[in-house]
């Protein structure tokens, strides 16, 4: 009886962790949080996301910190799991009272931290490219919007005359919003759709689709598979015996981490689109992977969406700097305009719609798994998440 | 015919406990809204709403021996059914935000009727006690049951979810519906309607909970049992046990529902990952520990475990899941019966004693 007493009692006081703890207005620390998924199907991505985050936390301590306070991180696990998202950035909000928070890959987990953020006037700093259509005026977009991923890969193929393309997505969001984009442009372009499939996310049998390639034989396939699918996808590819050569795949969802899981056997000559790859000739970049070798393992690779997470910790510290506070109107304020050289080159964010100029690179995988980038638009890329100024896409939104 | 004569003896210890765990209990979610602070009383109130889904698992399968594997089947028809009402209601009349963009142009016809706010609510019941009666016809007729039934329930829950992803347009596809504003003319996000949900929910879950225990006490009740212990024997007796089960499992799955439907504005969010094999098996897993035989327990269970995924998550973010299933094994080997076994055995040792 005095057990059961206990455990309902303890349940239903559902305890106040750290209620009492400071909130980021203590004296010598700021609070930010960090929430990925590090378990279910999305933590060998966002784990390494975290990562870089935490990396760039702790070289802005080191160098005084932020308005002469050093950053706490928060960290929470995201589990792959949408309404867990939500939960957890209320939590950071309301009891962690965080400044900021970084977190999110999926588009699902995005959309269901969105009313958190808004409803409580709360900062997202959004790491990973995505379908666009949306800026949410409490989110930042540090990865790529279509403009600057999607529709330079199209420019890159119909300039090498690849004409014909089959598209390859999984079944959510991200992919289904990618190919109506790329529908549009075919149309306006003179390029044809061979055919659209969508499989499961997780799926692993891509058998009858491979044939469905190889029967339709198209110039390329544009790939907007995701995680663990594209394993299978390219190996199946592979032992089918279509190469690269033959029909080349332009991925979106593949970079270095998702190369090394595939084997780059498996995909060495097929293409990319990113905005930064480990081998991006900068500076700032030389640092980056330096730095990120020397406190996660030598083996470790960098790649577009840690870098963007990197790079969204330290235009949020700028922001705040500009700002002269960690409150939220004024450091959304400060934050339009604010520019900083970063491993992938300039970054600069756009006061209107919170997303950040971005140089568009296409790249071939190579035999040892690194990118090398083979086209780069040359300049930053004013984000547009609407399309708004590309007259094909008048019927999207 | 009159109903075999009760073992008093046996049930001394569980009836204590059962009312030492209502007192509590009742103390303890009257209390709540004055010692916590919002953000906690929300997971609280979530907590509560898989507590009722957690008291229809501990009808089904522990008075009734159904394993029931895919409950978040009747949560999910449950959560979209509200979830469709409160879409509709907020975009009051344009298309929900999803469906813009997802490329849909025209309202669907499945969504019209669920504007009603009527016939959405009446739906959040209908439709999954529909679909438990459909399946328990053609399932416990044919004297399915075991495992067969719980693979059958758990691909059911595996269908579902294929279904609603891949019907972007229609359902919000892997995002599922959120970002809502209005819960009948409230504002969702502000403390004093959560607040109000959060006694909705803790009303709902007290009165089902005491309805579930007339119901287990009946006649019906007992027969429940006697199918779960020996199908063959009531039927010799001239019972029919499909019937039995099926209006159960019906009455698990309204539950569900109900649970479902209350867990959209608590949470905010109704989306496929909250209702495929994963989470209807972590809701199985929370009535084991609480102690399946006991509708307490199940409530219980379902409580324990939804707040130890939360502190276990907050404190250490990296390894929770091995503490929650450490959790488990040690309940379950310690303690088969689950929590409320082993209390139940304490109130019945100290009343021997005296």
């Amino acid at each position: 009886m005095v057990f059961a007493l206990a455990v309902t009692a303890l349940a239903a006081c559902a305890g106040q962790p750290a209620a009492d703890e400071a909130s980021s207005g203590s004296s010598d620390t700021i609070k930010v949080g960090i929430l990925h998924s590090l378990s279910g199907t999305m933590a060998i991505s966002e784990v390494t996301v975290k990562d870089a985050e935490l990396l760039a936390i702790d070289e802005i301590n080191a160098a005084g910190g932020v308005l002469g306070k050093k950053l706490r991180p928060v960290v929470e696990d995201g589990a792959s799991d949408w309404p867990t998202f939500a939960e957890k950035a209320t939590k950071l909000i309301a009891q962690d009272r965080v400044a900021a928070v970084f977190g999110g890959w999926t588009s699902a987990s995005r959309k269901a931290m969105l009313p958190v953020f808004e409803k409580r006037k709360a900062l997202l700093w959004y790491p990973v490219q995505y379908e666009g259509l949306e800026s949410s005026p409490y989110i930042f977009y540090t990865g790529a919007t279509t403009n600057q991923q999607i529709v330079p890969a199209l420019d890159y193929l119909k300039e090498q005359g690849e004409k014909k393309l089959f598209l390859v997505g999984s079944d959510y969001v991200f992919p289904r919003t990618a190919n109506k984009i790329i529908k549009a442009y075919a149309a306006a372009n003179g390029m044809e759709i061979l055919g659209e499939e969508y499989t499961p996310l997780g799926h692993t049998e891509y058998g009858t689709l491979v044939n469905k390639i190889a029967e339709a034989k198209p110039d390329a396939v544009f790939n907007t598979l995701n995680g663990d699918s594209n394993v299978a996808f390219f190996k199946q590819l592979k032992s089918a015996g279509i190469g690269a050569d033959q029909i080349p795949a332009m991925s979106v969802s593949v970079a270095e981490e998702e190369v090394k899981a595939i084997g780059p056997d498996n995909i060495a000559g097929h293409l990319v689109a990113w905005n930064y790859y480990q081998t991006t000739e900068t500076p700032e970049n030389e640092k980056f992977v330096a730095a990120f070798k020397a406190k996660y393992g030598a083996d470790k690779v960098t790649s577009d969406p840690m870098e963007a997470g990197y790079n969204a910790v330290y235009l949020w510290a700028e922001a705040v700097e500009k700002a002269g506070t960690t409150d939220v109107e004024a450091v959304k304020k400060a934050a339009a305009g604010v520019g900083l050289d970063r491993p992938e080159g300039k970054v600069t964010i756009d006061g209107d719609n919170q997303h950040v100029y971005k140089t568009a690179r296409i790249g071939v995988i190579q035999p040892d798994g690194q990118i090398k980038e083979v086209w780069n638009s040359g300049e930053p890329i004013k984000p547009d998440p609407y399309l708004k100024t590309y007259s094909w896409a008048g019927g999207l939104v | 015919m009159t109903a075999p004569e009760e073992p008093v003896r046996r049930w001394r210890g569980t009836a204590g406990f059962a009312a030492v765990f209502s007192a509590v209990a009742v103390l303890a979610l009257v209390a709540a809204p004055l010692l916590l602070e919002p953000f906690r009383l929300g997971l609280l109130a979530k907590y509560l709403c898989y507590a009722i889904v957690a008291l229809g698992i501990g009808l089904a399968w522990g008075q009734g021996g159904m394993l029931t594997l895919g409950q978040g089947v009747f949560f999910g028809l449950g959560g979209y059914a509200m979830g469709m009402y409160l879409k509709l209601n907020d975009a009051g009349g344009d298309l929900p935000d999803f469906m813009v963009w997802s490329g849909v142009e025209e309202l669907p016809a499945l969504w019209k009727p669920f504007a009603n706010p009527v016939f959405a609510p009446a739906m959040v019941v209908v439709l999954p006690v529909a679909v438990a009666l459909l399946l328990g016809t053609l399932v416990f007729r044919q004297r399915v049951r075991g495992a067969y039934f719980a693979i059958l329930t758990q691909a059911l829950a595996a269908a579902l979810v294929i279904l609603l992803v891949g019907q972007q347009g229609l359902t919000g596809g892997t995002n599922g519906l959120t970002n809502f504003f209005g819960f009948f003319g409230h504002d969702v996000a502000a403390d004093e309607t959560q607040r109000g949900l959060y006694l909705l929910v803790a009303a709902v879950l007290g009165a089902l909970y005491l309805g579930a225990r007339q119901l287990v006490r009946s006649r019906f009740g007992r027969l429940l049992l006697a199918v779960r212990d020996g199908e063959d024997r009531v039927r010799f007796l001239g019972y029919d046990p499909a019937v039995v089960k099926t209006l159960t499992f019906a009455v698990s799955a309204g539950m569900a529902g109900i649970a479902g439907a209350l867990f959209v504005p608590v949470v905010g969010i109704i989306s496929p990952a909250l209702l495929g094999v994963v989470p209807s098996l972590e809701l199985v897993v929370a009535v084991a520990v609480g102690g399946r035989f006991e509708l307490a327990g199940a409530v219980l269970g379902a409580v324990v475990m939804g707040y130890a995924r939360t502190y276990f998550s907050e404190e250490l973010p990296d390894a929770w899941l091995y503490l929650q299933g450490a959790l488990f094994v040690l309940v379950m080997t310690l303690a088969p019966k689950g929590l409320a076994g082993l209390a139940a055995g304490l109130v019945r040792r100290r009343e021997a004693r005296a």
